[in-house]
């Protein structure tokens, strides 16, 4: 039902959360190239998954009276995940949570700097109905496929970014490492491309990038829902000796951002960050974590595919589209033999495992605490580098709480899948085959297929009733999407 | 094996325990390694703690200089002598738990540990701390090598992880170690109940048994799986242990209860980790003993000292050695946010019956410009490299080959902690 062709549930899964049986119409008869530019070009298609929040044949969020997802991060949560379940631009939605893991930035600091309402509004705040700028998932959203460059500005000016890294505290008497340090460790070239004098001097060109509340602001979560804080540059808490770098930081090779006056001190980050983001170890380091994000967690980075995706990189001045098209497109993503290869982070198991399972009356508040113990709660990564990628997912605690989502999910969808598979259910290979046809695990080995065989037989004689249908259909999916190979995307 | 079955219905989704008679309960290679072996417990303080604000010297008017409003006040600390050295040092004021432990002479203060040019990265720096060897980064942890030196099969609880995500440390590509982050939800879930649940488990252990040929990956995944069905059953009946103390209701005091459940429960588990964060601290440390790294302190402080009275309490002290570390410590001058930064040498704790308790190694001197620096005088410099402290746990301890384990001979200069 929702297997469409292997190449494109391969580019599905990975450029997306799975296929749905929604989409077989969509793709059925797309060549690998046309999908991918049915993917990349997202703004093609409506932006109105939000829209269709609460509507019939969709995801649930929780019964709550007042869903609140720009000012409640509980509901911001359950908005995401519809999101994810329901976009009709699943790339965009997985570049934003590619960019939350980049720039990962979690809710609990920024709650206890700023309280409940104005935490969740950092992060997940829509313009629409509020005042105040867009919150830090917005941006990521709207910068999915952008210009890397850009989005890093904007980052650096984010105000959830500014509390997250302490940039409030950053002013010229003493200036605060922590947004220096990470600027060049983990969003741009990594350890071992910059030394530690230059975190001094990083921390010192963003002197003064700082916010200012709005007049209503109060530093409480009963305050007026409109307050919010916004970027400012404080120009008298600017250091504004020169800084000098191990690296180029122009074009003409030089290495020292100059001395400027307190007024004109705003472009010293500008530079720095101009010289960060074309660094050449900055496109590939990128290049390493596309690997892991889009090919294999199995496979050593080939350094074709890295140097690459750093040319295009390059090429296309920090342009992101071009670098996902590139991908998406590469004989590497396009092998066979890199289809199952990936460990599917919880979040990209969850949603597939919802949109191929089902999602009817099914609440995505069910997802979060089961998110949370495979080790994936959104909005709250364990640090700063965000959550480690591949192999990392998967230890016994963690896979544990993947089985057990599988076995509530497939308790919600019961007596859907009772019913979708009452045509299949003639015998107990005829579901097994119906319902692998719905699924798209890895390739099962003949001793698995054996125990789920034994499992369907362990009902005695089938007579197909509807209760043997319910039962042993819910079993399966359990089993399915409880499986290792499962796991693999 | 199944003596009684016992089914738990929780938001629909029925939870199933199959139970084992309680003579049973120990496999036989649990059996065969012996319940009263040795094990060793290991706390990790994620973040990069702050030692000078935990093992303060008071008397040292750069300490107060440099710290103008972090500073632990001299009048708050839990004095704890002078080392050799000369330095006066105090725990901070919350870690009362520990001072008890360190006046029965079970807790050993390994000052200035870390190794020549720090890492000031977060997950480099705790990468260095897992493989021990500060040239390398990746591949298998000091433990995980440990682990590969016991008898095979291991047993699938030979370590314990009471952490999400599997370590630097305890990574090996032959021994695998379960991840309980919560043991209480440490259980198997089924949409269906009864006979149907039954099989549905059997079947999911049968899947998990596959030996994946030619799909490393996929026999990874089965690893897990497999461990977790098989782990089950003896992880609830340390989670369902009744300690002789109560314990902090935090994460670490309820990770520590259920350690020492598995160890009064016989589990034969030799190797526990433990994690508590929290210890990033770039701002907002807090004034005057209190604030937030003195909440740090109280859950450290009194979760440790329930943890060793209960096992006291059980006879099981003798059996014991926990170590606590941080991948780093912290800059000397706090910063503008009531904060310090990113710093190197901290201190390493070591706890246990057999432990020769006391301050080994000595203080920094903060005054700018003393050869206990570095970094311009803005960290604390190393004295014991980390590694001779695990030479001792290995050597001492836990009685295998620290110079096989750690690929090179760290003994000379190790603290003498047993």
């Amino acid at each position: 039902m929702a297997q469409i062709r292997p190449d494109i549930d391969h580019l599905l899964r990975r450029a997306g959360f799975g296929s749905s049986a929604l989409d077989v119409d969509i793709f059925k008869d797309m060549s690998v190239a046309r999908a991918v530019q049915y993917l990349v070009d997202y703004e093609t298609h409506p932006d109105d998954v939000d829209e269709r929040i609460g509507r019939p044949d969709h995801a649930q969020v929780s019964s709550k009276d007042n869903f609140a997802p720009d000012i409640d991060i509980e509901d911001a949560r359950q908005r995401w995940i519809f999101r994810m379940i329901h976009s009709r631009r699943p790339l965009q939605e997985k570049m934003t949570l590619f960019w939350h893991n980049h720039f990962a930035t979690a809710y609990s600091k920024l709650n206890a700097d700023s309280g409940n309402i104005q935490g969740a509004k950092l992060l997940a705040h829509k313009p629409g109905t509020l005042r105040g700028p867009q919150g830090q998932i917005e941006l990521f959203r709207q910068h999915a496929l952008g210009n890397f460059r850009n989005l890093l500005i904007e980052v650096a000016k984010d105000p959830a970014m500014v509390i997250w890294l302490d940039g409030k505290t950053n002013t010229k008497a003493k200036p605060q490492e922590n947004f220096g340090r990470e600027i060049m460790e983990l969003f741009t070239v990594g350890v071992g491309y910059y030394t530690e004098p230059d975190v001094y001097a990083a921390a010192r060109v963003f002197t003064g990038w700082n916010l200012r509340g709005s007049d209503n602001y109060r530093q409480d979560e009963y305050g007026d829902l409109n307050a919010y804080q916004e970027f400012v540059y404080n120009a008298d808490q600017h250091e504004t000796s020169e800084k000098t770098f191990s690296f180029p930081i122009y074009s003409n090779g030089s290495h020292t951002i100059p001395a400027r006056s307190e007024s004109a001190g705003y472009q010293d980050g500008i530079d720095l960050i101009n010289a960060l983001a074309t660094h050449p170890e900055t496109g590939r380091r990128f290049a390493r974590k596309f690997w892991s994000f889009f090919i294999s967690d199995v496979h050593p980075p080939d350094p074709a595919f890295i140097e690459g995706v750093a040319g295009v990189y390059r090429q296309s001045g920090t342009e992101m589209r071009p670098v996902v098209s590139y991908i998406l497109n590469s004989s590497w993503f396009n092998d066979p033999a890199y289809r199952f290869v990936r460990y599917s982070s919880p979040v990209e198991y969850v949603i597939r495992s919802i949109r191929e399972v089902g999602w009817q009356n099914f609440s995505v508040d069910k997802a979060r605490s089961p998110l949370a113990a495979m080790g994936q709660q959104l909005y709250e990564p364990p640090n700063v580098a965000g959550w480690p990628p591949g192999a990392a997912w998967i230890s016994t605690g963690q896979f544990l709480a993947r089985a057990n989502f599988a076995a509530t999910l497939a308790a919600s969808q019961k007596e859907f899948l009772g019913a979708s598979f009452s045509s299949d259910g003639s015998s107990p290979q005829a579901l097994l085959a119906a319902m692998l046809e719905r699924m798209t695990p890895a390739p099962f080995d003949p001793g698995p297929q054996q125990a789920l065989m034994g499992y369907l037989g362990g009902a005695g004689s089938w007579i197909g009733s509807g209760e043997q249908l319910d039962t042993r259909a819910a079993g399966l999916a359990r089993l399915l999407v409880g499986s290792a190979e499962y796991q693999l995307v | 094996m199944d003596v009684s079955r016992r089914i738990f219905i929780r938001n629909g989704v029925a939870t199933l325990t199959v139970g084992v008679a309680a003579p049973s309960f120990l496999t036989a290679i649990a059996e065969a390694q012996g319940i009263r072996t040795r094990n060793l417990v290991v706390v990790y303080l994620g973040g990069g703690n702050d030692s000078l604000n935990t093992v303060v010297p008071y008397r040292d008017g750069a300490y107060y200089s440099r710290r103008p409003s972090i500073a632990i006040p001299a009048g708050q600390v839990l004095q704890v002598g002078t080392d050799a050295a000369g330095n006066a040092l105090g725990l901070h004021p919350r870690l009362g738990g520990l001072l008890n432990i360190f006046n029965d002479g079970r807790l050993a203060i390994v000052q200035r540990t870390g190794y020549q040019n720090s890492s000031r990265s977060h997950f480099e720096a705790g990468d260095i701390w897992g493989t021990a060897n500060p040239q390398s980064t990746t591949g298998p942890g000091w433990l995980g090598r440990y682990l590969d030196t016991l008898p095979r099969p291991l047993d699938a609880l030979a370590a314990w992880n009471t952490t999400a995500e599997t370590p630097r440390a305890l990574i090996s590509p032959t021994s695998g170690v379960p991840a309980i982050p919560n043991a209480t939800t440490y259980s198997y879930a089924s949409p269906n109940r009864g006979t149907a649940a039954l099989q549905e488990r059997s079947a999911a252990q049968i899947m998990a048994s596959n030996p994946a040929s030619g799909r490393p990956h996929l026999a990874f995944v089965n690893s897990a799986a497999l461990g977790a069905i098989e782990t089950l059953d003896r992880v609830a009946l340390a989670t369902a242990y009744t300690p002789t103390l109560v314990y902090p209701n935090n994460g670490f005091g309820q990770a520590l209860r259920t350690v020492a459940g598995a160890m009064v429960r016989g589990i034969g588990t030799r190797v526990f980790w433990l994690s508590t964060g929290g210890y990033d601290t770039h701002s907002g440390q807090g004034a005057g003993g209190g604030g937030a790294y003195a909440n740090l302190m109280g859950t450290l402080g009194d979760g440790l000292g329930a943890f060793y009275g209960d096992i006291r309490n059980q006879g099981l002290l003798g059996d014991t050695t926990l170590i606590v570390f941080s991948e780093f410590s912290r800059r000397i001058s706090e910063n503008g946010s009531g904060g310090t930064d990113h710093g190197a040498a901290g201190v390493m704790m070591v706890m246990g019956g057999g432990v020769r308790g006391g301050l080994h190694g000595t203080s920094p001197v903060l005054t700018p410009g003393h050869p206990t620096l570095e970094n311009n005088s803005g960290d604390v410099h190393y004295e014991t490299d980390f590694r001779s402290v695990y030479a001792r746990l290995l050597d001492g301890w836990l009685g295998v080959s620290s110079v096989s384990i750690l690929g090179g001979d760290f003994r000379a200069g190790a603290p003498a902690i047993f």
